[in-house]
């Protein structure tokens, strides 16, 4: 099992990497994230090595194991009636809107 | 007036010795004062804090009021305050006002308390030295160039310098205990749905869990007692009374069963701390209390389940910034994904770009079982170790976090080291316990935080054994010489 002591030798042990920057590009993509070319390195590296470090889940046995949903045991999500209970606070909420016009979010046209 | 507890100043507004003006007047002056070096504030509020004082007087000379008023406070500002500022400590909301108050504000608002600040955190509160905060480091009240510990930087490092007397906090891998343990003060983090989550902007939501960070345990009994309770506007929140945590304080600790967690005394841990442990202990023992041994084996994996559990949920609670609704937005986008891109790209400090990236790729198809499904089993496991522990003891106790304040700069190059200072407050998050950090002395002259543990809604417990021990002790009244 894993050594508390290690996780401080761990961390000057070169780290393999496991990313590509590629996979990184894509990640971001997915993400939603524009990257400036020179953050690429820095996250191919230390993305790299996170995925290493918790690759040390692979030592726990898991087999016979329910994943955990719920951090209280015994309890679940509650549901509620579905009516609306809310007000109408449009102006209030898009005050912090950076763009609207006529009650509406503006974006970029998405339409040609 | 700033070194007296919350209950010694209630006393003194009750029986008009002092006026709520004067008092959250001269915290607000401390705050100022302090502000140039310690940076533990983003937004000051003096005057709307003044004109509540005032009310807050007119309340007390009529004899009503509620629990804590005129009660000067500090919320994290990540906290939602109706009309203020509410950055996360992120240029992604650096210019958001909120449009409602979290539930955490309102009862402590209508409990009478008065908010005199918003303080800094670490951006979204993913950090363990406050070092990601987009307004700057927040810095030790003990030693000006040491990191006050994170995410509740602002909150720990303004109750050490008493600038202010208690102050909300959250935790999500030890952000209330860590920086309380490295700034010599009593933080609590109850059981995960004790205190409503309705307006706290979202990290990981399933162990995000608000608290608070004061100088006493009596005065952290205070605040949560009122913060904790139901909230039909939170769908994990817990519908169970809050029991009153001030009235079982003193409660003999004679026969309390303590579990010294082995993984937590192995090494890693700083000598010098672990020996103010040790001490610690021993008076524990003095008090009637029994020590006994006891193992959680899957604990040392708690660091890892965290780092694919709480990126993944990041991943998804922080697809709502998307330069749409609030938040920053990119100049001139060229199209929709333009505009999503670089607003995202723009708006989050490097730190919470990682755990983003760290998230979605966890949750992306092909990785899934291998690192969120895994992660959620180990959870599992350790959930499990706990309630094998709470079977044969009450408690369990052992240190914060493996060594006192480290220098701002030190470990910011590599992520690893830094989620590594909270080997040791993980895993009560990811099986939603309750526990707090309390001060128990010195090494290399900085404040160690003794670390309660405790079964699913044992607040009282935890609050009653810190309590006992601060009676014994004067640690949680050190004060640093600057700030005295």
């Amino acid at each position: 099992m894993y050594d508390f002591g290690l996780p401080f030798a761990f961390v000057v042990s070169p780290n393999p990497m496991l990313l590509t920057r590629e996979q990184i590009e894509n990640i971001a993509h997915l993400a939603r994230l524009a990257l400036q070319p020179a953050e690429l390195p820095v996250y191919q590296q230390s993305l790299s090595a996170i995925f290493d470090f918790v690759g040390e889940l692979d030592r726990a046995d898991t087999a016979n194991v329910a994943p955990m949903a719920h951090p209280l045991p015994g309890l679940s999500q509650r549901l509620r009636p579905d009516v609306a209970t809310e007000t109408d606070r449009r102006e209030i909420y898009q005050r912090n809107a950076p763009q609207v016009a006529a009650g509406l979010y503006l974006v970029p046209k998405v339409l040609e | 007036m700033h070194t007296k507890t919350l209950a010694q100043l209630s006393k003194g507004l009750r029986a008009r010795e002092f006026s709520s003006v004067e008092l959250v007047r001269g915290f607000l002056d401390r705050i100022d004062a302090h502000q140039p070096v310690l940076n533990a504030m983003i937004t000051v509020l003096r005057e709307p804090a003044l004109a509540a004082a005032q009310a807050a007087d007119r309340e007390l000379a009529a004899g009503r009021g509620g629990p804590l008023a005129g009660l000067p406070i500090v919320h994290k500002d990540l906290f939602c305050t109706e009309g203020v500022l509410t950055t996360c400590g992120s240029h992604m909301l650096d210019n958001f006002v909120s449009p409602y108050d979290a539930t955490v504000v309102a009862k402590l608002k209508s409990a009478g308390a008065i908010t005199l600040a918003k303080s800094n955190m670490d951006e979204f509160a993913m950090g363990s030295s406050n070092e990601t905060s987009y307004f700057g480091p927040v810095r030790n009240p003990w030693n000006t160039d040491l990191v006050p510990g994170g995410s509740s930087g602002g909150s720990a490092a303004a109750v050490a310098a008493r600038l202010i007397p208690a102050a909300t906090a959250t935790d999500t891998g030890g952000s209330i205990r860590q920086p309380a343990a490295l700034c010599g003060v009593t933080g609590v983090k109850p059981t995960y749905g004790r205190v409503s989550r309705y307006g706290m902007i979202a990290f990981a939501s399933s162990l995000d869990q608000g608290g608070v960070i004061a100088a006493t345990a009596e005065d952290a009994a205070l605040i949560l007692r009122e913060m904790s309770g139901f909230d039909a506007n939170d769908s994990t929140s817990v519908d169970m009374p809050v029991p009153d945590y001030l009235a079982g304080l003193d409660a003999p600790l004679a026969g309390l069963k303590i579990g010294l967690l082995k993984e937590f005394f192995d090494k890693g841990l700083d000598a010098e701390s672990e020996k103010r442990i040790r001490e610690a202990l021993a008076i524990y023992e003095r008090l009637g209390a029994t020590l006994r041994e006891v193992s959680l084996p899957n604990l040392p994996l708690s660091v890892p389940a965290y780092y694919v559990v709480a990126p993944a949920e990041c991943s998804s609670n922080l697809a709502r910034f998307d330069g749409v609704r609030f938040g920053h937005r990119a100049k001139d986008p060229r199209d929709l994904m333009d505009l999503y891109k670089r607003s995202r790209g723009e708006g989050f400090g490097a730190e919470v770009k990682r755990r983003i990236m760290t998230g979605t790729y966890v949750l992306s198809a092909g990785y899934y079982d291998a690192y969120y499904l895994k992660a959620q089993k180990v959870r599992q496991l350790i959930s499990a170790d706990f309630k094998r522990a709470f079977s044969e003891v009450d408690v369990l106790m052992g240190p914060t976090t493996p060594t006192p304040a480290f220098a701002i700069g030190a470990k910011t190059s590599d992520p690893i080291t830094m989620y590594l200072n909270d080997i040791y407050t993980i895993g009560a998050n990811l099986a939603g316990l309750p526990a707090m950090s309390i001060p128990c002395g010195f090494a290399q002259g900085l404040p160690v935080g003794l670390q309660i543990v405790g079964p699913h809604f044992s607040e009282g417990k935890l609050l009653n054994a810190a309590h006992v021990f601060q009676r014994e002790t004067d640690w949680h009244t050190k004060v640093p010489e600057e700030f005295k």
